[in-house]
């Protein structure tokens, strides 16, 4: 052994520590090139050998909101009940887009990357964080598009309501994050999640003031349904992104849930509680991914 | 002058792992398994109270039949296992030929691959950019760098897999099967490049299933047996054992046939 060298540290040996230990979200961060080239990663391979690529992105929602703009709006005759029905209509579906996306993607985060993580230790949030970044990728074309249509329908940005949409942003990225990181987890033991989430989409979308308004609610239900339905994180931020972009547009006789505001600060206070126990459960399931994938 | 001593690179101390084995997964294999009075799990031990130590710049050998704990113990001092009970510590960083591969994407291309896969491998992206020609070099696949990996042929993508993992430069170098790759002129090429990271002091723990070889390679043999160390020393006393290991259980399967 003597004819070797010890390779040389700068500041003297590394000390002894336990493998597998320097994970976590702060890890993450610090190594954003790898998270980078995971997203890229992503979207190249999904898009790979397509002719439109990027451009799927486009066409997912347009269809979608088609279908809801004729039949809900026009067929149904929503477009006279809601001023400038598409733009309300689009406001809200970007943000639930990007929340179901984002938690669809999350959950099969880890299950799809198995043979990696049982290969090479890398901090497991690594890959729920790319799945939100992906989603995120997808939301910008809509939201650009959502931008336009609000403009041409004689919409101008106001700070109040700019405000009301970091805050409604704010809340569908932390409960999507938190959602996220606790489904990957937990699907790694159990699959059926997948399926779960997968009827959960059909519920987001319609437990939501998106395709119709809320006083819908109001008028045909309970109270105590109504209470419930406005205390979903998600009711709070559709509605303050209807606020900022297509309120300001209208004449403004639409009428939002009472105290909007006050509910979205307790919205995002729970999401911030949620996205906390989910990487709690994250950080304990990760433990056995290796031997349970 | 007193020398130092040389500083402990691995030290596992009274590792035990055990791995579950479920036989049913869904309600109804369940309910079938309870109704026949079936068991529905049985868990066996991987690895049973393993102690070892590492010294930095030593070559280990891992050695022992399939099922015996070598991959399990590779993957506990990778850090993508947790042992049950005791403790793994490993100094500096550590990279491995854990299943060379797993981390190259087929939908990517070539020199996508290169760049993610040494990330994911713990390479900054300095470092990427200044060995990038290295490992392509190694690799012999610069005419298809721009080809998704899904055209290469299986050579090809383990070639390139090999030669990104041997190039980053870990303290701890870890080495699971992944030497029977590729044709023999790439294996010499990759013999060649173990020993160059060997004579450079890092550390480095090999599972194979060469005995030969190993033993030329490796200054020290530990011999797994049912997930315990039965012998830690001589590499050629250790293939050794082995070899007993595995003529017994040839025996044992010829016995039971006729």
């Amino acid at each position: 052994m003597s004819e070797r060298t010890v390779p040389a540290h700068a500041g003297g040996l590394p000390p002894l520590v336990a493998p597998g230990t320097g994970g976590g979200l702060r890890h993450v961060l610090k190594d954003r090139y790898l998270l980078r080239l995971l997203v890229r990663r992503e979207l190249k391979a999904r898009y790979k050998g397509s002719l439109l690529g990027l451009g799927w992105s486009y066409v997912r929602p347009a269809v979608h909101f088609s279908v809801y703009f004729f039949v809900v709006g026009v067929f149904l005759g929503m477009d006279r009940h809601v001023e400038h029905f598409p733009i309300y209509l689009f406001s809200g579906m970007v943000l639930v887009n990007l929340f179901t996306e984002t938690i669809h993607s999350c959950t099969r985060s880890v299950t799809g990357n198995g043979p990696l993580i049982k290969k090479v230790f890398l901090p497991r949030e690594l890959f729920p964080v790319a799945s939100l970044l992906v989603s995120l990728v997808h939301f910008l074309p809509g939201f650009g598009i959502m931008l336009g249509g609000a403009l041409a329908y004689g919409w101008r940005p106001s700070p109040a309501g700019l405000a009301g949409a970091v805050l409604g942003f704010a809340i569908i990225i932390v409960l999507g994050l938190g959602i996220g990181l606790l489904f990957a987890g937990i699907n790694v033991f159990f699959r059926d999640l997948e399926q779960v989430v997968d009827i959960m989409m059909i519920v987001i979308t319609w437990s939501v003031p998106m395709i119709y308004p809320w006083w819908h609610v109001r008028d045909q239900a309970p109270g105590w349904v109504l209470e419930t339905y406005l205390a979903n994180p998600l009711v709070s931020a559709v509605s303050l992104f209807q606020r900022a972009f297509w309120f300001p547009g209208t004449r403004g006789d639409f009428t939002f849930p009472p105290d909007m505001y006050g509910r979205a600060a307790i919205s995002l206070a729970v999401a911030g509680l949620v996205f906390l126990a989910g990487s709690l459960v994250f950080a304990r399931a990760q433990q056995r991914f290796a031997q349970e994938l | 002058m007193a020398i130092p001593p040389i500083p402990e690179s691995i030290v596992i101390d009274a590792v035990s792992k055990q791995f579950t084995l479920r036989h049913a997964r869904s309600i109804r294999e369940m309910t079938i398994r309870a109704v026949r009075r079936q068991s529905l799990s049985e868990t066996f031990n991987a690895l049973d109270d393993v102690s070892l130590t590492i010294y930095q710049g030593e070559t280990v050998a891992l050695m022992g039949l399939n099922g015996s704990g070598k991959s399990t113990l590779l993957k506990l001092i990778s850090g993508v296992m947790r042992p049950d009970s005791g403790s793994v510590r490993v100094r500096g960083r550590i990279a491995g030929l854990i299943d060379v591969g797993a981390g190259l994407h087929p939908d990517l291309t070539g020199r996508e691959n290169v760049y993610l896969n040494a990330a994911i491998l713990g390479m900054s992206e300095a470092e990427i950019k200044r060995k990038f020609d290295t490992i392509v070099e190694f690799s012999g696949v610069e005419r298809f760098l721009d080809n998704q990996v899904r055209f290469y042929s299986s050579g090809m993508f383990m070639r390139l897999a090999f030669s990104i993992a041997a190039h980053t430069e870990p303290d701890v170098f870890l080495v699971d099967e992944a030497l029977a790759v590729g044709d023999p002129p790439f294996r010499e090429k990759c013999l060649k490049r173990i020993r160059e990271l060997r004579g450079e002091g890092r550390t480095m723990v090999i599972v194979a299933h060469d005995i030969e070889m190993l033993t030329r390679l490796c200054d020290r043999g530990v011999t797994l047996r049912q997930g315990r160390v039965i012998f830690d020393g001589d590499p050629a006393e250790a293939g050794k054992l082995w070899r007993q290991d595995r003529q017994a259980k040839r025996a044992a399967i010829q016995a039971g046939k006729p």
